[in-house]
């Protein structure tokens, strides 16, 4: 959060990685969130692929992992 | 990554972009193997609570295709796409193990972000707070609105409204913790950690609660459900995101700090010298 509180830290600490660094990255924390609709929600409110195969393949994870379902 | 901006960076944005990305890869595999863990545990326990309600929704849909049949109408049973018996196994393994990956790799981002913006230097300390705050915003906190529940429990005809009302308020809670976490680091700078954590702590409940009651309630359980059944599934369902939590909170931990130690023969020394170029 605040770059003065760990300057005045007497103990060495890990610099922070610049968010310019960070930022290329998040193109695959966009892949995860991906990920993660296909387990969660694809074919069940909204759906991208045709068809409930990848619901029903994915049917017992949603439902013991919280997502809403039947 | 263009060649140009390659010649202009210093060195060490360089091996900081290289030092996410190992941090990523890292995530990664530790949520994999939580992933693991997750599904043995949901495998042995979750599994039969999730049988048990599948049971009890066909013996509803027969006794419902009976008594429509005594009017005269004949129910069209649904195809199955998928066995059960491939359901419970290898997509369990499949959703469990992507889930969890996943979350992995996200943590790994924001541990990336976090490591070194916190008071505390010890990636095991940061990697197991971000886990906590992790757990509490992600599933418990939209959990205790929308709790998870079984099959035959919810309404088909409602998932459209369901679903958004779960993602909002896990999205909602989501950022509540942000605005809670960095509102923590602001009062730190006057006040203890007792005492700023407790005030973000307060706010992010303050956030939550408005929004719970905002929300409307669902409540789609059949009057006949096994109350037994609907208890020991939320409370499995709980079960596999603590394991996960878990792990990645103290695996990713344990790994960076390993890491560390062999990299730059020193503790918690993650960017000290990258950034001392
Ligand atoms: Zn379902």
């Amino acid at each position: 959060m605040s770059d003065t509180a760990i300057g005045s830290h007497a103990i060495p600490s890990p610099a922070p990685i610049p968010v310019r660094e960070i930022a290329p990255w998040l193109v695959f924390g966009l892949l995860m969130l991906l990920a993660l609709y296909f387990v969660g929600a694809e074919e069940g409110a909204t759906s991208i692929i045709p068809g409930m195969y990848v619901h029903e393949w994915v049917h017992d994870s949603r439902h013991l992992l919280g997502f809403p379902c039947h | 990554m263009t060649v140009a901006i390659f010649w202009v960076s210093p060195a060490t944005d360089m091996e900081n972009r290289m030092m996410v990305r190992t941090l990523l890869i890292r995530g990664m595999l530790v949520g994999f193997l939580a992933g693991i863990l997750v599904f043995s545990f949901a495998k042995v326990f979750g599994e039969p609570q999730v049988d048990h309600a599948i049971a009890f929704e066909s013996a509803m849909d027969e006794a419902k295709a009976k008594a429509d049949l005594e009017r005269g109408i004949h129910d069209v049973e649904e195809p199955e796409l998928v066995s059960r018996k491939l359901q419970a196994s290898y997509g369990l393994l499949t959703g469990v193990m992507v889930y969890s990956t996943a979350f992995g790799g996200l943590f790994a981002l924001v541990f990336s972000y976090a490591n070194g913006r916190m008071k505390s230097t010890d990636p095991r300390v940061v990697s197991v707070l971000l886990a906590i705050t992790g757990i509490i915003a992600v599933y418990v906190v939209p959990s205790i609105k929308y709790p998870a529940n079984p099959p035959s429990v919810g309404n088909p005809d409602t998932i459209g409204m369901r679903t958004e009302l779960y993602f909002i308020m896990m999205l909602v809670s989501l950022l509540g913790m942000i605005a809670a976490t960095m509102l923590q680091g602001r009062l730190r700078q006057q006040y203890n950690a007792w005492t700023s954590t407790y005030l973000a702590g307060a706010c992010y409940i303050l956030i939550v609660f408005t929004t719970g009651e905002l929300l409307p309630a669902v409540n789609e359980v059949p009057s006949n459900f096994p109350a037994d059944l609907l208890w020991n599934f939320r409370i499995d369902s709980l079960g596999m995101q603590i394991i996960m939590w878990t792990t990645l909170g103290l695996g990713f931990g344990a790994f960076t700090e390993y890491a560390n130690r062999n990299r730059f023969g020193y503790r918690n020394g993650a960017n000290i010298q990258l950034n001392a170029h």
